[in-house]
Formats: C-alpha cells, sequence, structure tokens
C-alpha cells in the first residue's frame, strides 16, 4: 500500500505537487494520470525518498520508506529508463543492487529471465536499446520481490509484444495481491490495465475514481439521429430540459432523452430515421475534459487559413 | 478444513556488509575503474624507473635532481600517480550522478550514508594495496637502475618501509579525497578539476605568496602534507611523516565530511 498524505513539493521557482493526496491499495493496478508536467514523477520520487517531500508524508506499507528493513522487498520501482551506469552489464548491475540486502544470485537470474534479457546479460547496458533499457528496469523492480511495484511511464520504448507483457505482467503482481502503481499520460493505455484512476493536473488531485465510474459518467454523450426531416423531428423534441443541435443538413445531436424515446416519438409522427446512436465520449475525451485547466504545455492552436 | 498460507517469502535485509558487497561488485564490473587503477600504478612505477635510470648527480634540472635520496628518487611519480587514483575516486562517486545511477543505488539503500562511506573505504582500501604493491616494485626495480650515483637503501634502513606502505596510505587517501569531491559536485569534470586545483595548482599559488606567508602555509596543504610519509628525511619546511599525514587526513575528513552532509540533505 502506498499512502501520499497532503505533499507538497516546492522548489526554488515552481511547485511541483501542491497538497496531493491518495492511496493505492493491493491486489489492484492504480493509473497514476496526468499530463507532463502534473508532478507524477516527483510523487513518484518522494514514494522512494529521492526527494524530501517540502510538507505532508508519504508511507510504503505503513512506514516511511527509508525505515524499512529490506526496502527493496517493500517496493520495487522503475522510475526513468536509465538509472543504469552504461559500462556495467545488465547481471552486475542487478547483482550489485542485489547484494545490498543479500539478495542471491539465483533470483537476480530469475529476473532476468522473467525480463527476457537472458541473451543480452553479459553486454553492457549502454548498447541496449530503450525497450532494453525498459526491461532491464523492470526486472531491477521485481528483484526484492517487492509487495509494492511502482513504474514510472513503463511502456515508454516497448515493442507491441513488450507492451502486452508489461501488461500481463502487472495484472498478473495485482492479482497475487501487491500493489502496482503505475503512472502514464496515455488514458486509453491506463485503461486496459488499471482499476483505480488518480489524475492530477498541476501537482494537485484532479480525480481519484474507477475506470467504471470514470465510463459511466462520460456515457452521457448525447444521442445522434438522422433523419430526412430535420425540423420536423427538431420541433417535436424540443421541451424543457433537451437541447437539441444541427450538426449538419440531417443529423441532429440530442441531450435529455434516450435512444428509446426518441424512436419511439418518430414513429408516431412517421418520421423516418437513417441513425440513431447513443454517442460514447472516450475515456480520452473525458481524461482531456479532466486536464483541460492543467496541463501545462499546450500547442497554439494553428489560425485557419494561416496554413495556406 | 485446510488453512491457506501464503507462499514463504525470502526475508532479505539491507546490512552495512551488504553495501559494502555492492559497492564492491560496482567497483570491479567497471572497464574505467581498471583502467584508471592500472593508469595509476603503472605511473607510479615508470616515472619512478625513469627518474631512477636517468639520475645524474651533476644535473640540478633533471628527472629526480630533487630527491635526496633513492627511496624519495624511485617514488617520484608519486604526484602523476595521485592524480590518476585520485580521476579513479572522483569517477566511482561522480559516475553515479551522471548517469543517473544514483538513483538506483539509494532506491536500494535510502539511508543513503553507508553509501559514501562503503565507496570511500573500497576505493581507499583497494588504491592502498595496488600502490603499496607498485611503491615496492619502483623501489626494488628502480633502486639498481639508479647504479652508484645514489647510496643504496636497503628494506631494513631507517624509514624505508614506512616511506614505502606511506605511499600506499598517502594515494589510498588520495582516493578516498576523489570519492568525497566526486560526490560533493556531482560532477565528474568538476571533481576532478577541483582535485587538480588543490594537489598541483594551489602549491604553485602559494608559492607566489610572500615569503613568510608561503612557508607558513605551504606544509598543510594536501599534497605537500600527505606526501611528508614518503621522505626519508624531514626538512625543516615540511611537517613530519605522521604529522603530516594527519593533517591530510583531516583535508579527506573535512571533504568526505561535507559530501556526506550534501548526500543526506539534498534531493538526489
Amino acid at each position: 500500500m502506498i499512502e501520499v498524505r497532503n505533499v507538497v513539493k516546492r522548489y526554488a521557482t515552481k511547485t511541483a505537487v501542491n497538497g496531493l493526496t491518495f492511496t493505492a491499495h493491493p491486489g489492484q493496478v492504480t493509473g497514476f494520470l496526468g499530463p507532463n508536467g502534473a508532478g507524477k514523477s516527483t510523487t513518484m520520487r518522494m514514494i522512494v525518498g529521492l526527494d524530501a517531500p517540502t510538507s505532508g508524508e508519504v508511507l510504503v506499507n505503513g512506514r516511511r520508506y527509508a525505515d524499512h528493513a529490506a526496502p527493496l522487498q517493500e517496493i520495487g520501482v522503475l522510475l526513468e529508463a536509465r538509472a543504469v551506469h552504461p559500462g556495467r552489464s545488465a547481471v552486475s548491475h542487478l547483482l550489485a543492487l542485489a547484494r545490498t540486502h543479500g539478495i542471491p544470485r539465483s533470483r537476480v537470474d530469475e529476473v532476468i529471465d522473467l525480463a527476457g534479457l537472458t541473451k543480452v546479460a553479459g553486454k553492457r547496458v549502454g548498447g541496449f536499446s530503450l525497450g532494453m533499457g525498459q526491461r532491464l528496469g523492470i526486472a531491477a523492480a521485481l528483484l526484492g520481490d517487492p509487495q509494492v511495484i511502482m513504474l514510472d511511464e513503463p511502456v515508454n520504448g516497448l515493442d507491441p509484444e513488450g507492451v502486452l507483457w508489461v501488461r500481463n505482467l502487472l495484472a498478473g503482481l495485482a492479482a497475487e495481491g501487491r500493489t502496482v502503481l503505475l503512472s502514464s499520460h496515455l488514458m486509453s493505455e491506463t485503461a486496459l490495465i488499471a482499476e483505480h484512476l488518480v489524475v492530477v493536473g498541476q501537482g494537485r488531485l484532479l480525480a481519484d475514481t474507477t475506470v467504471a465510474d470514470l465510463i459511466a459518467q462520460t456515457a452521457g454523450g448525447g444521442v445522434k439521429v438522422a433523419t430526412s426531416e430535420p425540423g420536423m423531428l427538431r420541433q417535436l423534441l424540443s421541451r424543457p430540459g433537451v437541447m437539441v443541435t444541427s450538426v449538419d443538413a440531417e443529423q441532429l445531436l440530442v441531450d435529455g432523452l434516450s435512444t428509446r424515446e426518441i424512436g419511439a416519438l418518430a414513429a408516431e409522427y412517421r418520421i423516418p430515421l437513417y441513425q440513431l446512436t447513443e454517442e460514447q465520449v472516450s475515456l480520452e475525451e473525458a481524461f482531456m475534459d479532466l486536464t483541460r485547466d492543467a496541463v501545462e504545455y499546450t500547442a497554439t492552436p494553428v489560425l485557419q487559413g494561416a496554413v495556406r | 478444513m485446510t488453512t491457506m498460507t501464503a507462499p514463504a517469502r525470502p526475508v532479505y535485509r539491507l546490512t552495512t556488509r551488504g553495501v559494502l558487497a555492492g559497492e564492491w561488485t560496482k567497483f570491479w564490473s567497471l572497464r574505467s575503474t581498471w583502467i584508471t587503477l592500472a593508469v595509476s600504478a603503472f605511473l607510479l612505477v615508470a616515472v619512478g624507473l625513469i627518474a631512477a635510470a636517468s639520475f645524474d648527480p651533476a644535473d640540478s634540472r633533471g628527472p629526480g635532481s630533487a630527491a635526496g635520496d633513492v627511496v624519495a628518487l624511485v617514488l617520484s611519480g608519486s604526484t602523476f600517480g595521485a592524480l590518476a587514483v585520485g580521476v579513479l575516486g572522483v569517477l566511482l562517486a561522480a559516475g553515479e550522478y551522471s548517469t543517473g545511477m544514483i538513483r538506483s543505488t539509494l532506491t536500494a539503500v535510502p539511508s543513503r550514508l553507508p553509501v559514501l562511506w562503503s565507496k570511500a573505504a573500497i576505493a581507499g582500501g583497494i588504491a592502498f594495496v595496488v600502490m603499496t604493491a607498485a611503491a615496492f616494485v619502483a623501489f626494488f626495480a628502480g633502486s639498481p637502475l639508479a647504479g652508484d650515483a645514489m647510496a643504496t637503501l636497503r628494506l631494513g634502513d631507517d624509514g624505508v618501509l614506512r616511506a614505502l606502505f606511506g605511499a600506499g596510505l598517502y594515494l589510498g587517501l588520495v582516493a578516498v579525497f576523489g570519492v568525497a569531491l566526486g560526490a560533493l559536485v556531482r560532477s565528474s569534470a568538476g571533481g576532478i578539476a577541483i582535485l587538480a586545483g588543490l594537489l598541483l595548482i594551489v602549491p604553485t599559488l602559494v608559492m607566489l605568496l610572500p615569503d613568510s606567508w608561503a612557508e607558513n602555509i605551504t606544509p598543510y596543504l594536501p599534497s605537500n602534507a600527505g606526501s611528508a610519509i614518503m621522505s626519508l628525511t624531514t626538512a625543516d619546511t615540511s611537517l613530519g611523516p605522521w604529522t603530516g599525514l594527519a593533517v591530510f587526513a583531516a583535508w579527506v575528513a573535512a571533504a568526505l565530511g561535507a559530501a556526506a552532509y550534501r548526500l543526506a540533505k539534498s534531493d538526489a
């Protein structure tokens, strides 16, 4: 379990994390989402004590990370892809970390196998591709057989097979009752593995929810109707609490009525319908809505015509 | 009814011994450490042999001309050896920061300080062993080369053993000094610059000061104080062998203390 309580991290010129509180529970994958610069990495660094919070506290399995007798057995982390000396081989890197905790050589070989690095174990890490570096980082995270696994953007640079591997691995770890915290700036990818979502923007908590709730919440995207008599249908549907907007010459977007109600009304007045569909707001859009005001780096929209 | 038991998890523990073992593995698993260490020993021996072979008592400017005895002559390479072994120390510590390895290291050892102590102990210990051996090689191979130009000395003669082991002690401490500087400034280039500055440039600059000042300051500078252990005779202008080594150890301790403070207090 990871508990982040009222954490503030202030640097000289900016506040990276501003009163953040959330808990990642055992037995599930928690997605830690936010745009770039939202404070995700800073928060993760504070969880393992690399950075000290300006105020507030962070607990891993009930204690400060540094107070554990075997930190690597409490939480395994992948922070940046490269927290490795490029001149060292993958085996030596893992062995050096393992020795600090008296973790046997056999466990090092085990995680190397698990990460699919057996063939390159003796090669210097400097020659690794981004994906191989990422696999090594995940191997290091699993080294101490930890209760909690925390990964910062783990699928960055992985090929599709690697992405699937990470997804299954994390689901398996959560199913074993472990706590998994996974950061990402991509909602679509996170929704595939995570049940619990913590969304942050500019260092603040924007939402602490579940994927299921978020889907339910964002389902109300209205109903799209296509008809040859848009004017008539529009009049028919107009009533308090219902909003009708024209999409184009034949299409209307109706907010406030179900597909069933619209269909029944149209049938009653013999208005032909060509299309009657519930509009789904994608999770990605929901996420964009949530974080719109908190995006730090936005591209300026290109002025229409300016490109010509 | 059967009771479910969780599969037994091995019990691991973060120990000081473990941190030491981890740093030991780190030390030997980098090609750059092997190279720097070999270069350090090579410089000490090679410069000593060249000085001994080309020593000419009539020439007041030739290599080793300042040496008063054969031990000083064969240890002429200690200045270069010190620089190389100091660079080794800087690379060991600063390399962690330049590569990002420090994040892995401190995640494994969140108490932090044991990492610095272990790194210092391992760099110092290995440099001591290797450089002491190199000093003995320089002595045994170099003495005959000096030929009749200088009085022959044996291991049993006054101060010879102390000077040879002293060379190892001094150079071992220089390696620790390098580790401390590297951890303090967290940059290889910066650490090496400060190391070279303190060992080589500052003593030269101090000579520009008025004589009375220079005389009082010079013996206490790191390289001058530390080298005192290697000379058989104590000149008026330098500290005694053990006093000198103690003064240099104080420099090293101060740098290590500053490095420890930064490591413990600031974000990694």
